[in-house]
């Protein structure tokens, strides 16, 4: 059983400023997020892409917002647990245990919800038999890539990922690469080896066309695909790979008894507090009267939530305001008092 | 103000005003119009706000941005006549623009 004074679910911006601010204030915490990297949308949505409204810097890009404040919480040592999930949360006398999916259990008085509009979870095909297939012969990320060696794989999808596998498996399989236009969006080097791969016969592409259906037993046989002008092509397959990226879902946090509001959690805005005692939330995934969905604000919410979190975490102690400035306290704890 | 038309998938629809200058996606966020999750919140960033456009629109859209194709290529059972209704901007020349909501946005 981990202890800690606050458990961050999210390590997006929001999530790793509030650690920061619970550091300051001398509150130590743990961070579980179910990506298998830090950053949450910044990382995974807009690593390159700029943004020109954090206070006091006139651009930078996710991935570099992400890396400063990993290096401002530098001092706190906080201890992540990435690729995992939070399933259940209970409430044992004044404290919050709670379970991830692999079985790892904390106990906490506060939980400070950071999840920004959910885990990322794969984005899947339309076609409702493929749930049936899913983990068997249907994959939306690849674990083990050696049970393709001599089969037939169909890839769908026109980003890094469907590229990079169709080029990698194309070494010991018989490839499809199916899209849903002409243009790729994978990296240009890549798109020219698929082209090259296609042209010695190692691989076949198929644009403009979706995947219309799945047909197997136990294993998938064949999968018919449509064409934009609604012809219909089937092909034989053992395996079938889908990457459309992530889509963000709330997932179990629904179950844990916090007030909702479609995808968001009701919070008060003076410390970010749920309807439960101890649960925050804070950044897209709080809801409140005026709020703005951006990184500034999920700073704001994440430094008044860190101090709600003080009176549950030291009952029997008084939390001064100060400043990090003239803070011997807070300097002491940055590791940079002289 | 200039009226939108959004097609449930489920067949029900609303005419809903919708002022100069918002999306149509935040015309639909903000009437409530189940169905587009828009969860970037106008970003080009997770094809939530996926719908597909009387043909007839089609052209009479404001074309689109690089990046709206490839986002397109993630969303749920994507048409030729997809948009992103975030990058869809209101305006007089849209009075009367029909959309029609996906069965799902992922």
């Amino acid at each position: 059983m981990n202890k800690t004074d606050a458990l961050i679910i999210g390590a997006g911006p929001t999530g790793l400023f509030c650690a920061h601010q619970l550091g300051l204030i001398g509150l130590n915490c743990e961070i579980v997020d179910n990506l298998d990297k830090i950053g949450g949308q910044c990382i995974e949505l807009y690593p390159d892409k700029p943004i020109y409204d954090i206070p006091a810097i006139p651009e930078c890009t996710g991935e570099e917002l992400t890396n400063n404040l990993i290096k401002q919480i530098k001092p706190f040592n906080i201890k992540f647990h990435l690729n995992e999930r939070v399933e259940e949360v209970k409430r044992v006398n004044n404290k919050w245990i709670i379970k991830t999916n692999k079985n790892k259990e904390f106990e906490t008085p506060n939980i400070i919800i950071a999840g920004g509009v959910g885990s990322f979870e794969p984005r899947k095909f339309a076609p409702k038999e493929c749930e049936k297939y899913e983990n068997e012969s249907l994959f939306y990320s690849i674990k083990n890539k050696s049970i393709f060696q001599d089969k037939t794989i169909s890839i769908f999808g026109g980003s890094d990922s469907a590229l990079d596998w169709a080029i990698e498996l194309s070494n010991k399989s018989k490839v499809n690469l199916i899209h849903r236009r002409d243009e790729f969006t994978g990296a240009q080097l890549s798109v020219d080896k698929i082209k090259e791969l296609e042209k010695l016969g190692k691989i076949k592409i198929f644009t403009k066309y979706q995947l219309n259906s799945v047909k197997g037993e136990q294993n998938i046989k064949s999968i018919e695909i449509k064409h934009d002008d609604e012809s219909l092509e089937k092909l034989e397959t053992d395996y079938v790979l889908g990457f459309f990226g992530l889509i963000m879902k709330l997932g179990p946090i629904v179950n844990w008894g916090l007030n909702l509001n479609k995808k968001t959690i009701q919070v008060n805005t003076e410390n970010f507090e749920t309807n439960q005692n101890g649960i925050f939330a804070i950044g897209d995934i709080c809801t409140y009267p005026g709020k703005l969905k951006l990184i500034l604000s999920g700073f704001h919410e994440g430094a008044l939530a860190a101090r709600g979190c003080f009176k549950y975490a030291r009952p029997d102690e008084k939390l001064r305001f100060e400043f990090s400035t003239t803070s011997k306290a807070a300097q002491e704890r940055l590791g940079v008092k002289k | 103000m200039p009226k939108i038309t959004y097609i449930e998938n489920s067949g029900n629809s609303q005419i809903i005003e919708v002022a100069n200058g918002l999306s149509v996606m935040e015309g639909a966020v903000q009437n409530d119009i189940p169905g587009i999750d828009a969860d970037c919140g106008g970003g080009m960033a997770c094809a939530t706000c996926h719908v597909y456009v009387k043909e007839k629109w089609l052209d009479r859209l404001p074309k689109k941005e690089d990046g709206e194709e490839d986002m397109l290529d993630m969303a749920y059972e994507p048409k030729r006549n997809s948009r992103l209704s975030c990058q869809i901007i209101v305006s007089d020349e849209l009075d009367g623009l029909s959309v029609s909501i996906p069965s799902k946005q992922g």
